[in-house]
């Protein structure tokens, strides 16, 4: 293995990382803004202007705060908590493809950290042990509210995973291959995806949103009933840990709607740009609205949330289940029926 | 390195799945198991199957989180009311155990895989481009068998939940 792809690969990975990071905090300054706007209100604007600074000062609030533990005797299950819900939420960036190939060094560096074969079947391998965080640390908190809050977020999890993957498959079905990039590159060529699955694509966003324990699936948060949720007994940066992958997580998913859905860093009109202006300038624009696609959808996130409130679990259990499953099955079958009848 | 490798993931590997056996909490026990089925697929990823170490984590992990859930909800988890199995039932299950594996082995030992034309060829029978045709072409009798079996447990677990009718 040669340096120069070590090091390649190692810019990339940090440059992932740190816009993961970067989008995470500022996601924080971005929900209270969109909520003050939703309630007509003037939101966060003492730290900085325009309130850009407040992630700064949250996060050097949360650093100072007091460390507490609980009456636990699984000390080290209890710190292992944020720490898997932390890295869950970091890896899936890995294998999202955040824009096509840069000429830089006289060498093409593929803007993706990792190209496998199997980049769709990763994301759902991480989205189903990214609970573990959540469930373990409530466990270990020796709580019964958080105790509740983690079950309800697992079994949660664990239905609407179904749903997902069937509403995958009939992409899949589609692309015919597994990896994100050819998903994307598929679509560069024959039309985004959204135009041909929107059934596939309403599914994937619901479930999304059930994945990433948002209003109005965030049963686990419920404060009337639960006080805080998972994470009432953390304070300090072990609860900005959860408090922040559910932003990290949240930006990942939107990535991963727009790479699947929305044609990734494909805009209309980059063949033209990639012969007329070079491929890097193709490539940065490309990313660009990649990014543009993730804002919209994080800002989606936050619209609904100040918009539509909590479900009650037995109607969630009973949307998963009795609607979004069979929907799903459904559209496989007409994917099916149409592929076979019109090639 | 490679070979270093290996040794720190069968190192892990065993000594998860003693602490999964031993630990006299039952929710240690899934987390070791947890572990120990991670580090069975880095073994998977050292042959470069990348499918199989993928499938592998979706389905144990998931599975394990159920597993969780049901000792959660389930089980009893005061270690006073617990009643233990006789010790003939538990030399009875660890034969039976060694009988299946010596059944397997020796089935699997003698057992060519499906792949020489693949090998020969020189494809990366990995992928899952290729690995789906061997599926569906040279092992399609074996992959319907487990589908049979999957079905067959699903229908049994979904009559076990069913409430029974009081006549």
């Amino acid at each position: 293995m040669d340096s120069v792809f070590i090091i390649e690969k190692s810019a990339i990975i940090v440059a992932v990382f740190a816009l993961t990071m970067l989008m995470a905090m500022y996601s924080t300054w971005a929900e209270r803004k969109v909520a003050a706007f939703l309630q007509d209100r003037v939101g966060p604007n003492r730290a900085g202007w325009g309130g850009l600074l407040q992630p700064l000062a949250d996060g050097a609030k949360l650093f100072t705060k007091e460390e507490f533990f609980p009456n636990t005797p699984n000390k080290f299950l209890f710190i292992l908590g944020p720490f898997i819900a932390m890295s869950t939420a970091l890896i899936t960036s890995a294998v999202i493809p955040w824009g096509d190939k840069i000429h830089v060094f006289g060498k093409d560096v593929l803007l993706q950290a990792t190209d496998i074969d199997v980049s769709v079947l990763y994301v759902f391998g991480v989205l189903s042990i990214g609970v573990y965080g959540i469930m373990i640390g409530a466990w270990a908190s020796n709580n019964k509210y958080s105790l509740m809050s983690a079950v309800r977020a697992s079994s949660q999890m664990i239905s609407y995973e179904v749903a997902m993957g069937l509403a995958m498959i009939s992409i899949l079905m589609m692309s015919g291959s597994l990896s994100l990039k050819e998903i994307t590159v598929m679509q560069a060529n024959d039309g985004w995806n959204i135009f041909y699955q929107p059934l596939a694509f309403i599914i994937f966003l619901i479930c999304s949103f059930a994945e990433t324990n948002r209003t109005p699936f965030d049963l686990a948060e419920c404060e009337s009933e639960l006080i805080g949720g998972y994470h009432t007994e953390y304070s300090s940066m072990k609860m900005g840990f959860y408090l922040f992958a559910e932003y990290a997580n949240m930006f990942i998913s939107s990535a991963i709607l727009s790479v699947v859905f929305l044609g990734g860093y494909h805009f209309p009109g980059m063949d033209w740009v990639n012969a007329n202006w070079g491929i890097n300038i193709g490539a940065i624009l490309g990313f660009l609205a990649l990014f543009a696609k993730i804002c919209f959808f994080i800002f989606f996130y936050m619209w609904v949330r100040w918009t539509i409130p909590r479900f009650r679990y037995d109607q969630l259990m009973h949307l998963g289940w009795k609607i979004l499953i069979p929907l799903a099955v459904i559209n496989i079958i007409i994917t099916g029926i149409v592929m076979v009848l019109f090639k | 390195m490679l070979l270093y490798v290996f040794y720190i993931l069968s190192a892990i590997t065993l000594g998860t799945a003693f602490l999964t056996v031993i630990s006299k909490n039952a929710i240690h026990s899934a987390i070791y198991l947890v572990v120990c089925f991670f580090s069975l697929a880095g073994h998977y990823l050292l042959f470069n199957a990348q499918f199989l170490a993928v499938v592998h984590i979706i389905v144990y992990a998931g599975a394990i989180m159920v597993l969780l859930l049901f000792t959660l909800m389930l089980m009893n988890l005061n270690n006073e009311d617990e009643t233990s199995k006789p010790l003939y039932t538990k030399f009875a299950a660890v034969i039976s155990a060694g009988l299946l594996c010596l059944v397997l082995i020796a089935a699997l030992r003698k057992a060519l895989p499906e792949n020489i034309e693949y090998v020969n060829s020189g494809t990366d029978f990995q992928s899952i481009k290729v690995l789906g045709k061997v599926l569906l072409n040279e092992y399609a009798v074996p992959f319907e068998f487990a589908s049979v079996l999957l079905l067959v447990s699903m229908i049994g677990a979904v009559l076990i939940s069913k409430k029974e009718e009081k006549i």
